[in-house]
């Protein structure tokens, strides 16, 4: 059975591929299916209750929340998909000298992976943060990097495998440079684990960035990121609390939806860890 | 078991050092001039010198890491520049209000995970079980930040039960250590159905129901004890996810600890106090799971006779 009809059949993971697809269509059609710019003030209106003229309500400016929300859906998936990239790319990179190079190189290497690795990730993005300054590149330059020792473990990991087996041998006893045998040898055997990596990756990279905007550290006003809604809402929660939760029920619904997919595609992928946690 | 311990805590120094290289570099090599930034653009050039020579910015990066190494092994964290104080005493005042979120956080992740991952291994595809997987789910997605509003809008402002913010009583801690414990509760959880499942495969617990243990016995004696290694590993690890969501917890819930100092160490741009603060946390990441290794000899004996 090919991976896609045992993706088909995790009733779960296709809720979580339908919420993706959705999220996916707010953040291209944005302008389109947003019933307000959501820039828009309108101060007599500011924290009008859910329902009515805004749906969701308007916030601390009077701005709708539903526009805002849809709007914030790009900063999410953008940084999210960025992150995600310079993770894998960093990791492949770091991935592949560790594995190649080997010796004291790689023992050294490795051992500050696993400090990374170990260490509290907010906190490490904390701290580049705090060297970058906030913003929305810092942002995605901060969560990129919390990937980067993942991918390197699972990148140097296969290598060593592979490069004890014969044909990887052959090529390069032939003279194959080593990015011909990372293109042609490694990168295939890799990419189902990156790609259920990448996605598992995306949750939680938009639970960091919020984390970050909701801090104040990361995307700054006015852009609509749904991290920096729910601090916003957070001054007026006692008064009107729709402002600060509804945004955050978008972060929710978002994480939800690629770590759904993510373990569905794990268990599609490589049905051997089916299950495991 | 002594060596063991010694072999360890050296472990940890190379660790402790590099964070704070990492830490000082990231620093480092921030756009602009750091001084300027922390003292605004009307400081005067005095101000400015004045600084600059307090912080050794004029010394290159490698002898001021080696100055701060020296400095904090005899204990000397700096003064941090907003309040001028020590930054070994602001870390004392703020060291155990964490502590305390943290460890109540913890417990309550073990206590409930740990339950509620053996209820659904010792009842697979049950109700229950599907309503702890779905729970466990939605614990891992929601934000941290999220859920303590949500839990501040129920509970103290619509039924009135809890304060808002702040530290003090017992009724102050309630919301801010379920909130942080909420994702390690779906973490412990899931591991611990995995691993009880996995035990309950065991040939031994085939041969103990066989012989006529009873069943609590059988889970208690026999599957908890062996199931508990991954689960303890898995705490640990945890813990430090818990510190990094304490910096959240805080700040949604006025909860004057070291991840509140943190963060206000960031805006003002006060790197000792930064440096300091992320010190502390490492270090006692490093403890924990020092911690963690150690008893997992109490567990098991078979790591003790090789360690």
């Amino acid at each position: 059975m090919d991976a896609w009809s045992r993706f088909r059949r995790n009733r779960l993971a296709l809720i979580g591929l339908a919420l993706v697809l959705v999220l996916a269509a707010s953040a291209v059609l944005a302008p389109w299916v947003a019933p307000y710019d959501p820039a828009r003030q309108s101060l007599i209106e500011k924290r009008a209750r859910p329902g009515g003229k805004y749906v969701l309500g308007a916030d601390e400016f009077g701005r709708d929340i539903l526009s805002r929300v849809i709007y914030g859906s790009r900063v999410a998936l953008l940084v999210g998909l960025l992150s995600a990239a310079i993770a894998v790319l960093g990791g492949l990179l770091l991935g592949t000298i560790a594995g190649f190079t080997g010796g004291w190189v790689d023992a050294v290497m490795m051992r500050g992976i696993e400090i990374l690795l170990a260490f509290p990730y907010l906190l490490l993005a904390l701290a580049i943060v705090a060297a970058l300054g906030p913003g929305a590149l810092n942002t995605t330059i901060a969560v990129g990097i919390w990937g980067v020792p993942a991918v390197t473990r699972i990148v140097r990991g296969s290598v060593l495998t592979l490069r004890e087996t014969e044909y990887v041998g052959a090529a390069r006893a032939l003279g194959a440079p080593a990015l011909a045998l990372l293109a042609r040898h490694i990168l295939p055997n890799i990419v189902p684990g990156l790609i259920v990596y990448a996605t598992l990756f995306m949750a939680n990279a938009i639970l960091l960035e919020a984390a970050l905007s909701f801090l104040g550290l990361g995307v700054q006003p006015p852009t609509a990121s749904w991290g920096l809604m729910v601090s916003t809402g957070r001054d007026v929660l006692l008064v009107a609390p729709h402002v600060a939760t509804v945004p955050g029920l978008a972060i929710m619904v978002a994480v939800l939806a690629f770590n759904l997919v993510g373990d569905g595609l794990r268990d599609a992928l490589d049905p051997r860890l089916r299950g495991s946690a | 078991m002594l060596t063991f311990i010694l072999r360890r805590l050296l472990l940890a120094v190379p660790v402790l050092l590099g964070v704070v290289f990492v830490v000082m570099l990231t620093i480092d090599l921030l756009p602009g001039d750091a001084v300027t930034l922390m003292l605004g653009e009307h400081a005067t050039k005095d101000a400015v010198a004045k600084l600059r020579d307090h912080l050794g910015l004029d010394k290159p990066f490698v002898v001021r890491y080696l100055d701060y190494v020296g400095r904090v092994a005899r204990g000397d964290l700096g003064r941090s520049i907003q309040q001028n104080r020590p930054v070994a005493a602001e870390l004392a005042d703020a060291w155990p209000a964490t502590l305390e979120l943290t460890v109540a956080a913890l417990i309550l992740a073990t206590g409930v995970g740990i339950a509620a991952g053996v209820a659904s291994a010792v009842w697979p595809n049950s109700f229950f079980d599907a309503l702890a997987r779905l729970g466990s789910l939605f614990g891992l997605s929601m934000p941290i930040f999220w859920t303590g509003l949500v839990l501040i809008v129920v509970f103290s402002l619509w039924l009135n039960w809890l304060p808002v913010g702040g530290a003090g009583s017992l009724a102050h801690l309630v919301l801010p250590a379920v909130t942080l414990a909420l994702p390690s509760v779906a973490m412990v959880s899931r591991m611990t159905r995995s691993a009880v499942l996995d035990v309950l495969r065991e040939d031994y617990v085939r041969t103990a129901r066989a012989k006529g243990v009873g069943e609590v016995w059988v889970l208690g004696r026999h599957t908890l004890r062996n199931a508990f290694i991954p689960i303890l590993t898995l705490l640990g690890l945890q813990s430090g996810q818990l510190m990094g969501g304490a910096v959240l917890t805080e700040t949604v819930f006025a909860w004057p600890g070291l991840g509140r100092l943190m963060v206000k160490a960031i805006f003002a741009r006060d790197y000792v106090l930064l440096q300091g603060a992320v010190l502390v946390f490492a270090l006692a990441f490093v403890v924990i799971n020092l911690l963690v290794d150690l008893s997992y000899g109490l567990l098991d004996p078979r790591v003790g006779r090789q360690g």
